[in-house]
């Protein structure tokens, strides 16, 4: 297939940035979107230009490092029938002919590096804030003394599977972290392990969710809606309720 | 069993002293590892912060140890090239880990784990090493579960196990399909937890150039930020490398795109040795390769193999027919045929070849793939076999099985555009996990002082095979128990001489990493660094994959020789050092990729004999199956770097069985 | 600043204290609406529960019209609170949106929601028109004004078809910006446990925008018809 892309170039983080034309005549679709622009990338090297940046790992949709917004929507969610991450997004989803346009997740919080690739720091810095059950190797308790209903520890596996990759945010008309910080309040507080710093936990990855640079949250939906691993919007409201509670707490 | 009839030297190595390790203690296996650290020299709580360890990757073992060490008070540098420590590839494991908690009442227990694991592993193990690592695996669940990984768990609020591959029982815990996942993002948040507490400052998007080492100890790494390009280099007491396995040599493997051998290659070049390299796992349930283009292969967890039943057609002509039209007597389930007390849960390294075996007898399904053999002869084989659910879905019910496998059923169907629910999913091997690496002794410390390798990197636990849901219990063993149980009996002795980057030993690694990079970019011919990757790897494929030969091993000597002076004298680099500059970054990679290539070939070309996945064609049983030679090759190849173009030193570590007899494996 | 303080000053503390003064100016619509209908019930009735409300109401916990006064006072607040809180968390989302894409689709985002802070910011300026014409008397179109008989100014303000036609797009807006408002109050505040009660407070969310639409808009129209003089 015969393949139109619009990719924003840009040299690096102070450069100005602007969206370049290339074509692709043999496309196959079988090909993976990244694997499209390993061939951009081929094509573009053997004649003397210089390649796309862009991120990616795994491959397989679990580590999060990939992520470009395609055709107006976050991983191309909106041109894939299932939830997806841009490594799993396959070219059998375009029609011959398509104009493909290819942008950086845009998000104050997450300056471009070059090209597609984005700097997500901010998410290791909320995780720091309070992400984590402060638990020393060696201290922990027998694994089957405290049993963990469930439905709860369901709940938690449902925000635990976040993959950190910034599609919440990319998609977030208001730029807010809100669904990446719920899904670790969430996935946490679900546990009985994570009680203890329930309280502190909240305040503190908020806290640090709005000093790194994200917007606020606005209940607009569009991050839960592109997020490929399906992490609902009602965590953010778990968020809400738990940091109102954690408030009148002296933690 | 002592070693009788040395390998011989050859044009392609020479031979050295045999080594050993000297850090096990005397004694009964299961009191070795509180022996040893009754033994270990301790480091004054006060004392650790004036003591600074580097670790070279934030997968399990990286990240675990980086916890650890950090809670512990030391002052952790951790470096990885991904923009988060939690992008690390261990994220991708699927199905498990064991533990020897017996939480199903069937008989488990440390011993028959530790059996399990040597059995499973083809005997080729240090047992020393396995039986430790059966001792902390239990440990290593309650770690987890503390820090809040949410294992898949019984209505009644405790834990779930199933069985994994290999093994009869039911010992491998897991969090749906994502338990490399969960268990990564569970040890990540404790090493960021370690940045907060400031006792871990974080490197991320950086590359690990060289190891200093000064007066014979390793003293420190040099870098390069991939972001600004700047090359730096970062002074220690210690370093760590957790950088992953080499599956990449092959191009096509189940591991990340970055997943590279650099940080180990440029350690084995400063003299710490490579061990068994050779070994290599090619994992039976990935989705087979759909065309050239293909930057990747994707894993499904072996889990699928305790419902799906595998299948071929008995009659090549069926290849092309809708498989539910294919009747069942014209079905040829070949695992449960062949091995019939184990069935699909054959150990990982039997069921690719038997895979392997069904397509090149014709019987393959899928699209038709141009191939040439080691003998030279093109031909087109199907590369694929059936993984049928069909009888599962119809026991079980479409729901509970979409419960099980939902996620990985969804993977599939993304990646080839077939529904399995209705039809059989189409499976073949892939390269998935290395039992080569480093060598390193009990304390996990390589051949190089102060330098240690946790996870995958390292050689030690699997020997040369690696049985399902154990390399997640390796990388957090390594990371969270044992190496801050060893490492500070060599830090008691520091803080050691400061150096800097005026020391001789640091300028020389720092010239050498500006120079490596100036000559990769200075070549500019006109081939793509990733054409050379395809290259190298489709020569490993064909002649150091799932089966070897003598003479295919030195064909492909001389076909990786020829592509390294092709490397350096038309490779094309565009752009330049001093920027963010991915190609650069491969380039690096790859051609360490190349040299790793040559010295797994003669790996492989030594040790004549089938174990594990190794199997060479002219050591096998009547009936086809891997056919090992204790009395010659029960011992681990550590291979020394003698210098560019000189043959590398073998040097063999006789394994000793005490605590389990030496036996064939058999599955049947 | 403590993480406590940073807690209380954080966006979500903001948006909790734009759910709930934005649902007291609900309240007060709804109570403002039921006001109107009386319109239906004629001149008498309905002056006289004007009246009652800004002069008697509360009499005589309090002395006569100061219950007025301390409602006013107490919306107003609201109304700046909720401004404020608006108005900061826009700037943290101008911060946190960066570089505009060049092409975006979006497929969540409803009309309401994307025009929330437009029709906002109009609201403020139609209301303060509305306050001008029947409160102080500065702009009287169509009646004169006349504190004793509020039901003449209502008839006279609506046979004006300019009047009547702002008043309908006032409404219009006014509902629109409830609509998001509604839900995403409730959602705040952490009432959206699950798809059901998203489900649930969209659907109330929508019933309440078309109820203050169709209660405000249906004896404005009887008078524009001429079915109440």
């Amino acid at each position: 297939m015969k393949i139109t892309l619009k990719v924003w170039r840009q040299a690096n983080k102070d450069a100005k940035g602007s969206m370049k034309t290339y074509r692709l005549d043999d496309v196959s679709e079988d090909m993976s979107f990244l694997e499209m622009l390993d061939m951009l990338n081929e094509d573009l090297t053997t004649k003397g230009g210089e390649p796309v940046a862009f991120d990616s790992d795994c491959r397989e949709g679990i580590c999060g490092m990939c992520g470009v917004v395609i055709k107006g929507s976050a991983h191309g969610r909106y041109e894939s029938p299932i939830a997806t991450t841009t490594c799993q997004l396959h070219m059998r989803y375009f029609a011959d002919g398509a104009v493909i346009e290819v942008e950086p997740w845009r998000a104050g919080a997450f300056p471009v590096v070059k090209d597609l690739v984005v700097d997500r720091s901010a998410f290791d810095r909320i995780i720091q804030a309070g992400g984590f059950i402060s638990a020393n190797t060696g201290s922990a308790p027998e694994a089957h003394s405290t049993p963990a209903p469930k439905h709860l520890a369901d709940r938690a596996f449902d925000n635990a599977c976040c993959i950190g990759c910034g599609a919440c945010v990319a998609a977030c008309p208001n730029g807010s972290g809100m669904l990446f910080t719920a899904a670790k309040i969430t996935h946490l507080a679900n546990l009985p392990q994570g009680q203890p710093e329930r309280h502190s936990r909240v305040k503190a990855m908020v806290a640090a969710h709005d000093g790194v640079g994200f917007g606020g949250c606005q209940n607009v939906g569009e991050c839960a809606a592109v997020c490929p691993k399906k992490v609902p919007l009602e965590s953010i409201a778990q968020l809400n309720r738990d940091l109102f509670a954690s408030l009148f707490k002296s933690v | 069993m002592a070693v009788t009839k040395k390998s011989k030297p050859s044009t392609y190595f020479s031979l050295g002293a045999d080594i050993h390790d000297t850090k096990a203690p005397a004694g009964p296996i299961d009191k070795k590892w509180q022996a040893r650290q009754l033994q270990a020299k301790l480091v004054n709580p006060a004392n650790r912060r004036k003591l600074t360890v580097i670790i070279v990757g934030t997968g399990l073992a990286g990240a675990a140890a980086g916890a650890t060490l950090g809670e512990a008070g030391y002052n952790v540098h951790s470096f990885c090239y991904q923009d988060s420590p939690r992008r690390a590839h261990s994220i991708a494991a699927q199905g498990g880990i064991n533990a020897a908690k017996n939480y199903r009442n069937d008989n488990d227990s440390v011993h028959r784990l530790f059996y399990d694991t040597v059995k499973g592993g083809d005997y080729r193990a240090r047992e020393t090493n396995v039986y430790r690592l059966a001792e902390i695996s239990a440990g290593i669940i309650d770690q987890c579960v503390a820090q809040g990984v949410p294992f898949a768990r019984e209505y009644g609020g405790l834990l779930d196990t199933r069985s994994f591959g290999g093994v009869q029982v039911q010992r491998t815990f897991y969090a749906r399909g994502q338990t490399g996942q969960q268990l990564l993002i569970g040890a990540y948040q404790a090493l960021e937890r370690q940045v907060a507490a400031g006792t871990v400052t974080m490197h991320s998007r950086h590359d690990m150039m060289e190891v200093i080492v000064h007066n014979g100890k390793a003293r420190g790494i040099v870098t390069r930020d991939l972001i600004s390009g700047k090359i730096e280099a970062w002074y220690a007491d210690a370093v760590v490398l957790a950088s992953g396995g080499y599956g990449n040599v092959f191009f096509l493997s189940t591991n990340a795109m970055g997943s590279n051998v650099t940080a180990a290659w440029r350690a084995h070049r400063k003299g710490a040795y490579m061990a068994n390299p050779c070994y290599t796992q090619i994992h039976p349930t990935c989705i087979p390769v759909q065309g050239d283009h293909q930057s990747k292969l994707t894993l499904m967890s072996e889990s699928l193999r305790n419902d799906g039943r595998i299948w071929v057609p008995k009659d090549p002509a069926d290849a092309e027919k809708d498989p539910r039209q294919i009747p069942e007597e014209d079905r040829d389930y070949y695992l449960e045929r062949i091995y019939p007390s184990f069935g699909n849960l054959v150990p990982r390294d039997i069921a690719s070849r038997q895979a392997k075996y069904m397509c090149d007898d014709g019987r393959g399904v899928g699209p038709l793939i141009s191939e040439v053999t080691q003998e030279g002869v093109s031909q087109q084989r199907r590369r694929g076999v059936y993984l049928d659910f069909a009888d599962a879905i119809a026991r079980l019910g479409k729901a509970a099985v979409e419960k099980l496998y939902g996620n990985l059923f969804d993977m599939y169907a993304q990646i080839t555009g077939e529904d399995p629910y209705a039809t059989p999913m189409r499976i073949y091997p892939a390269v998935h996990y290395v039992m080569g690496g480093l060598w390193v002794d009990y304390d996990l410390m390589s051949s190089i002082p102060g330098l240690y390798v946790a996870g995958e990197a390292n050689f030690s636990d699997h020997g040369a095979n690696r049985l399902g849901a154990s390399a997640l219990m390796q990388g957090l063993g390594d990371g969270y128990f044992v190496l801050p149980n060893t490492i500070n009996d060599y830090l008691a002795d520091g803080p050691f001489e400061k150096i800097d980057d005026a020391t001789p030993a640091a300028v020389e690694a720092l010239e050498a990493a500006k120079a490596r990079v100036d000559r990769l970019l200075a070549v500019d011919g006109t081939r793509t660094v990733d054409s050379f990757h395809r290259e190298v790897g489709a020569i490993m494929w064909e002649y150091c994959g799932m089966e070897r030969t003598e003479e295919g091993l030195q064909i492909a000597i001389e076909k990786i020789r020829a592509l390294r002076e092709e490397f350096w004298t038309n490779v094309k680099v565009p752009g330049t050092g001093v920027d963010f500059n991915q190609a650069l970054e491969r380039a690096g990679r790859v051609i360490d990729f190349i040299d790793l290539a040559e010295l797994m070939c003669i790996d492989a070309l030594n040790r004549r004999e089938s174990c594990g996945g190794h199997f060479r064609r002219e050591s096998q049983t009547e009936d086809g199956e891997a056919l090992r030679h204790d009395d010659e090759f029960a011992y681990v190849a550590a291979w020394e770097y003698a210098g560019d173009g000189e043959a590398p030193i073998l040097h063999m570590e006789p394994l000793n069985y005490e605590a389990i007899e030496l036996k064939q494996r058999s599955y049947k | 600043m403590s993480v406590q303080q940073k807690a209380v000053r954080s966006t979500v503390v903001k948006k909790a204290i734009m759910a709930l003064t934005g649902l007291v100016l609900v309240g007060f619509l709804l109570m403002h609406m039921f006001g109107n209908l009386k319109v239906f019930a004629g001149p008498a009735e309905y002056n006289h529960y004007a009246l009652w409300l800004k002069q008697d109401l509360l009499y005589p916990i309090l002395p006569h019209g100061w219950f007025i006064w301390l409602f006013r006072i107490f919306l107003i607040l609201c109304v700046v609170l909720h401004l404020y809180c608006a108005l900061r968390l826009t700037q943290a989302s101008l911060r946190g949106r960066g570089t505009p894409y060049v092409r975006r689709k979006r497929k969540e985002q409803t009309f309401s929601v994307r025009w929330l802070r437009w029709f906002g910011l109009l609201l403020i300026a139609l209301i303060s028109f509305h306050i001008l014409m029947f409160t102080t008397g500065t702009f009287t179109p169509g009646f004169e004004y006349q504190f004793e008989d509020p039901y003449s100014m209502y008839v006279g303000a609506f046979q004006v078809w300019w009047v009547f036609a702002a008043y309908g797009v006032f409404m219009l807006l006014v509902c629109f910006h409830l609509r998001h408002g509604f839900w995403s109050a409730f959602t705040t505040l952490g009432a959206n446990v699950g798809p059901s009660s998203r489900l649930t407070l969209n659907l109330l969310a929508y019933f309440f925008a078309a109820l203050l639409f169709v209660g405000f808009l249906l004896p404005a129209t009887a008078v524009f018809l001429g079915w109440v003089i």
